[in-house]
């Protein structure tokens, strides 16, 4: 059966899942969502009318997170001094405009694919998972971030490196993660493949 | 950047842009000869296939040109994407991030 998303007739893609590659990837897109949070410590689940009020005057952020992983998904957007002369100004004031909305889409996205696994038949054998075209461009989103992340957390900073790991010897610790990463990469690659056709 | 005179689309009004961006700095002087560029930069996660299909998707560019920019990221390391006000750029900027590209803007000159 198929391993990788296939185009369906109208629009959309499907899979085969096994029930093991549901659990992995519903455990990726909650710690996904945990990762991604807020960068406002206090934002609540459910604002009432008073939190509305006061994050429609509160800043984002102005710098970039800390955690290289974070900074990746969230990268400055100047690096080149403008007429302004600071980058560093330019990209901070962009970054307390747009972080959070930013954060708000990743999460969306990896929310998106819990519900859409969440949605399948519980079964002991494989599950067939057909998305509509609106939840493939979540999943794409939310494939890509988790690559990311990994990414750095495997400290894939160039090709090279990443060819490095490919090479890993079976005993490595990192090697399971590297699996991880290449099924994700597959998974993604397949449902662009199942969209541009 | 050697893509930038075949990627470059024609400015959207930016010689006539005078207008400040929001998050432009209070001595910000508006230069309204140079256009600003959104910059999409290579890295080793993003595929081939998907800086492509964000190309298409988001900018409404054809399978051939956003091929060839997707290539001119992968090769020359950037392409420039698009071109226009600030605030445009800011905008293509924020989308590409929410794509999960590596993009930046700057000012054209």
């Amino acid at each position: 059966m198929a391993r990788h998303f296939k185009p369906l007739r109208g629009g959309g893609a499907a899979i085969v899942f096994q029930p093991y590659e549901i659990t992995l990837l519903r455990g990726y897109a909650s710690q996904m969502l945990e990762l991604v949070g807020s960068a406002r410590p206090e934002a609540p689940e459910r604002p009432d009318a008073a939190d509305l009020i006061a994050s429609a005057f509160s800043d984002g952020p102005s710098e970039p997170p800390a955690d290289p992983a974070l900074a990746r998904l969230f990268p400055d957007a100047y690096t080149d001094a403008g007429p302004d002369g600071d980058a560093r100004a330019a990209s901070a004031e962009f970054r307390r405009y747009t972080e959070e909305d930013l954060r708000g889409r990743k999460r969306e996205d990896a929310q998106a694919l819990v519900r859409s696994l969440d949605a399948l038949a519980p079964s002991e054998r494989r599950a067939v998972l057909h998305l509509k075209p609106d939840e493939c461009r979540q999943w794409l989103g939310a494939l890509n971030d988790l690559r990311l992340v990994i990414a750095s957390r495997l400290g894939v900073t160039d090709e090279e490196s990443y060819d490095e790991l490919r090479e890993l010897p079976e005993e490595d610790p990192r090697e399971p993660l590297v699996m991880v990463y290449e099924w994700l990469t597959m998974l993604q690659d397949s449902l662009v493949e199942a969209l541009m056709r | 950047m050697s893509a930038r005179p075949t990627t470059i689309d024609p400015p959207l009004g930016a010689a006539t842009e005078t207008e400040q961006s929001p998050t432009a700095t209070p001595n910000a002087v508006a230069e309204p000869d140079f256009p600003w560029i959104t910059v999409v930069h290579n890295d080793p996660v993003n595929l081939m296939s998907y800086v492509s299909y964000v190309f298409q998707t988001y900018f409404g560019f054809s399978p051939e040109k956003a091929n060839r920019l997707m290539l001119d990221v992968h090769h020359e390391g950037r392409a420039v994407v698009s071109s226009g006000t600030r605030e445009a750029m800011e905008r293509d900027v924020q989308a590409m991030h929410g794509y999960g590209l590596w993009a930046t803007l700057r000012q054209d000159r």
